[in-house]
């Protein structure tokens, strides 16, 4: 088994993942989850036994570090003043708000909808990417759907 | 869009943990576009990017080194300075670290010992450099030897000539060694 030089799977994968962290984790928390990817890529590197489907590997990763970037959030303090008053559903979403509503899906839903219309992988690779069959990738991706649009019914 | 700062971030962790085995950056030379390569240890190969395919030679790297490879100019800034000396005219001796685990080990490699020590300027033959390594009789494998320098240019198989004044090969091709044996001035071109 050989592995491709590093910089040669760099290359291949870092504008998809970093458009995959923009839109999961966000903007503010992309770039640090994007070193986070790609350091733990490196260091697993060489002891990769398989490079069959390296875009499906580093989406996992990126998926995690999402994830774990959510939590971290999630886990912050809220100044109290800076509790938002619930205003009246928006009938119309900006860019914005409707990224906003695809991160407060359920983890895997989230990275599945991301995968799929964000990055463009098919189901195959986003089962890969979530360690699940190629029909639930397909679900989640079916399901995150009907969340946002019942979200911005 | 992966911005050069993110990539540029990306290296320095890289570097700072300790995962950066191998960096690499292209430079430009009058004998063409050359890849170096460096180990923490030191420069671990020149690859001349007229006759050498780029894609083998850093393969070649993943696969003897270490996968972990990186395009880190600012890594290769040191061995880049002193090679536009030398090819300015201004420098004769090289002084960066060499990692010389690319060369195989025994006659080869002390026959690329010999080839380090030829001083600017000056020739020997592949005959002279089997008797330095410690066998007389391999001239031929002394000829292979060069062919195999993982480090040209800053490892000066190109002062290296066919015994009669023959000039030999060499990997960078001929023209190659013409105009380096040029510069320093052994052949009046």
């Amino acid at each position: 088994m050989t592995l491709p030089p590093f910089q040669r799977f760099l290359d291949d994968h870092a504008a998809d993942v970093h458009r995959f962290l923009v839109s999961a984790a966000g903007r503010d928390d992309a770039d640090d989850c994007f070193q986070e990817t790609f350091l733990a890529a490196l260091r697993a590197w060489p002891d990769l036994r398989t490079d069959d489907n390296l875009r499906g590997w580093v989406f996992t990763i990126a998926a995690r570090k999402a994830a774990d970037a959510h939590r971290a959030r999630g886990r912050r303090p809220v100044p109290s003043d800076a509790v938002p008053v619930r205003e009246a559903a928006p009938t119309e979403l900006g860019d914005d708000e409707l990224w906003d509503r695809v991160r407060e899906l359920p983890p895997k839903q989230r990275t599945a909808v991301v995968l799929r219309y964000v990055v463009d992988l098919t189901h195959a690779d986003i089962a890969d990417a979530l360690g699940s069959s190629e029909e639930a990738a397909r679900r989640n991706v079916h399901e995150g759907l009907k969340k946002l649009k019942g979200a911005l019914a | 869009m992966t911005s050069t700062a993110l990539l540029d971030t990306f290296a320095e962790r890289a570097e700072a943990e300790g995962l950066l085995d191998v960096a690499y950056a292209w430079t430009d030379s009058p004998i063409g576009p050359l890849l170096l390569a460096s180990t923490p240890v030191g420069l671990v190969r020149v690859g001349f990017g007229t006759t050498e395919d780029a894609d083998v030679v850093l393969q070649d790297l993943a696969d003897r080194v270490s996968p972990r490879v990186l395009e880190v100019p600012r890594r290769l800034d040191g061995v880049r300075r002193e090679l536009d000396e030398y090819f300015d005219g201004a420098r004769r001796d090289f002084d960066v670290a060499l990692d010389w685990r690319l060369a195989n080990a025994g006659f080869r490699r002390r026959a690329l010992e010999a080839i380090a020590r030829i001083p600017y300027g000056a020739v020997r033959t592949y005959r002279e450099i089997a008797v330095e390594a410690g066998n007389e009789r391999a001239v031929r494998a002394a000829g292979t030897a060069c062919g195999s320098n993982p480090i040209p240019v800053v490892v000066p198989c190109h002062r290296v000539l066919r015994t009669g004044g023959g000039l030999g090969g060499y990997g960078g091709g001929l023209d190659k060694k013409v105009q380096l044996l040029s510069l320093e001035g052994v052949l009046i071109g």
